[in-house]
């Protein structure tokens, strides 16, 4: 499905801002998978999903989704195999466009755009069962412009654009950290249940140790670059806050260890 | 008056060009100055040496094509600014026109004017029937006019256009539905810049002459209309936006028109256009336009996103772990 296999990424090489952002980070997603990805400021998560997205290109290491090399292939082209919901509400939505329009543009994810109408009858039809699923009425304002949504109306109708077309791969990155606790808990349910009827291979970044434990079938919690920790299925159910900030604090120490022991 | 009427009209195919760059692309053109007037240079050369004058107004538009590839490809796959990558098409375009008016000048390679005053022009079947300088005329060259407007709002409405649209809109969110925004790029500002250069030579032929520096300032006249069109029949969808560019250019023809009655020299111009534009950018902001709201529309303008309370409270963070700073450091675009 998508294979991380080693990849390296530098942030400003060879001059004091220097930041090693990816080292060595090797990760595999079976067809199903949904991991979340924790770590603090800096870890490198962001980097990870802009690095598999082709919005950075990384320094060493390959990418391959269904057994396909995709390092070189620019951003626009990898999008047909990979869907991203981003953290700024504004990023995943065009906001003077309406909300058939978005839908629309989200529809043609990969294929041709030629001179067909972009819209009609049938296409609003779907757009319309789509849209009811969530659950916010949006589906009677199909020709509203998006910029006129509130944040969480945003996010939700971003991750039904992502996940429209049943991307190979779903990229979500802290895509409820910019909305209030009512909100992202309405949109982590969205995420679920997307995922899961899509049966949508997902990688998500959060900060929220708690909604990393409720969502997806495995974990794995990034520091400086590196993955430190994995927990498989069978390992994450029996996870809890605690445990992952003990783990946490082990890793930190650990490097700080290394640290002092090089300096 | 008339007269001013026409030209306005005819304008405003130059003004739907700049629509396109500058209002739904969002990229201020400057690449106008010059293919407008090699618009005008091509046709005028290929009426001069004898050819059809709808061919040479299309290829004229051709040209124009060409002009706003080059600028697009300098941008985009040069990653040149924008303005600068107009600048630098128009100010190589300068050469290249007065080389095109050349080909039609015997005993030179360099024109900096081609006369049109005795040959046949696009015009020409409308002088013959004495419609030229009536309101029949004017009549007849706002059905052509609105006629491309259609085009424009048609093509808009296609899959490529809602792209284009949402290049200009949101252009990361677009890539990431597979869309390459250098390729959008590059085809609009050819089409906007084939508009515009068939708007040279339309305007060549309709004053009966080309020269080299009609472009001057031409970046100007678009905005003004564009501009102006929109302040007052405002934005709010498409086939409003294209007739208000259409309906701002005639608008400025009849200001221009007015302020040369009232005793301004036609060197003056550049100021009152320029000063046109200002004002028209200024007054809506001053809450002038908006107290005649039937007239304005609402336009595309877009509240902040936490203005609305359509869905609850505005969003904030739900962690306090500083989840709100970016956790790496931006690569640039």
């Amino acid at each position: 499905m998508l294979v991380i296999d080693s990849l390296f990424k530098t942030f400003f090489p060879g001059s004091v801002n220097e930041r090693r952002a990816l080292v060595d980070v090797s990760l595999t997603l079976e067809e199903g998978d949904f991991v979340t990805v924790i770590g603090s400021n800096g870890a490198g998560k962001s980097t990870l999903l802009n690095a598999v997205s082709g919005r950075y290109t990384a320094d060493a290491g390959t990418i391959s989704i269904d057994n396909r090399t995709v390092n070189r292939l620019k951003e626009h082209r990898r999008a047909r195999y990979i869907g991203r919901v981003f953290q700024d509400p504004m990023a995943g939505t065009a906001p003077n466009l309406t909300i058939e329009q978005n839908l629309a543009l989200a529809e043609r994810r990969g294929l041709s755009r030629g001179l067909g109408p972009s819209l009609g009858a049938k296409r609003r039809e779907r757009f319309r069962t789509e849209l009811r699923a969530l659950e916010l009425g949006l589906e009677d304002r199909l020709s509203a412009k998006v910029g006129l949504l509130s944040g969480g109306q945003r996010q939700a109708l971003s991750l039904l654009m992502a996940g429209f077309t049943k991307p190979r791969i779903l990229l979500l990155d802290e895509h409820t950290a910019a909305l209030d606790p009512q909100r992202a808990a309405l949109v982590a349910h969205l995420t679920e249940t997307i995922v899961a009827q899509g049966r949508l291979t997902t990688l998500m970044v959060t900060h929220n140790m708690e909604q990393a434990l409720a969502l997806g079938n495995r974990l794995v919690m990034m520091h400086e670059g590196r993955i430190v920790f994995e927990a498989s299925a069978d390992e994450k159910k029996k996870l809890t806050v605690p445990l992952l900030l003990d783990e946490f604090a082990k890793i930190k120490g650990a490097t700080f260890d290394d640290r002092a022991l090089l300096n | 008056m008339i007269g001013a009427l026409e030209l306005g009209i005819i304008y405003g195919v130059m003004a739907l060009g700049v629509y396109l760059t500058f209002r739904v692309l969002n990229f201020p053109d400057l690449t106008v100055d010059g293919s407008f007037t090699t618009g005008a240079a091509v046709a005028a050369a290929m009426i001069t040496n004898g050819q059809n004058p709808v061919i040479a107004t299309l290829a004229g538009g051709g040209a124009g094509l060409i002009a706003g590839a080059v600028t697009g490809v300098l941008h985009t796959k040069g990653r040149i600014d924008g303005l600068l990558a107009g600048i630098l098409t128009m100010i190589a375009l300068w050469s290249v026109n007065l080389r095109i008016m050349g080909t039609a000048k015997e005993g030179s390679t360099v024109a900096a004017n081609l006369p049109l005053l005795r040959a046949d022009t696009v015009y020409t079947p409308l002088r013959d029937a004495g419609l030229l300088r009536t309101w029949a005329g004017v009549a007849v060259l706002f059905v052509a006019v609105m006629a491309l407007k259609l085009i424009v709002d048609w093509f808009l409405s296609t899959k490529l256009g809602l792209a284009i649209q949402a290049t200009g809109d949101n252009g990361p969110m677009i890539r990431s539905f597979g869309v390459s925004t250098d390729g959008t790029t590059i085809l609009t500002l050819a089409v906007s810049n084939g508009f515009v250069a068939a708007c040279g030579a339309l305007v060549a032929q309709y004053q009966g002459f080309a020269d080299i520096s009609m472009g001057i300032g031409l970046i100007l006249v678009g905005l003004a209309s564009v501009i102006l069109g929109q302040a007052v029949l405002g934005q709010r969808f498409i086939w409003v936006s294209t007739f208000a560019v259409v309906f701002g250019a005639v608008l400025y023809r009849l200001i221009i028109f007015y302020a040369m009655r009232v005793g301004l020299d036609p060197n003056d111009m550049k100021l009152v256009t320029a000063a046109l534009v200002v004002l028209a950018l200024l007054l809506p902001r001053w809450g002038f336009l908006k107290r005649i709201p039937s007239l304005r529309g609402r336009g595309g303008k877009v509240p902040p996103r936490d203005a609305p309370p359509a869905d609850g409270p505005a969003p904030s963070v739900d962690e306090p772990v500083g989840a709100t700073a970016a956790t790496t450091p931006g690569e640039g675009k």
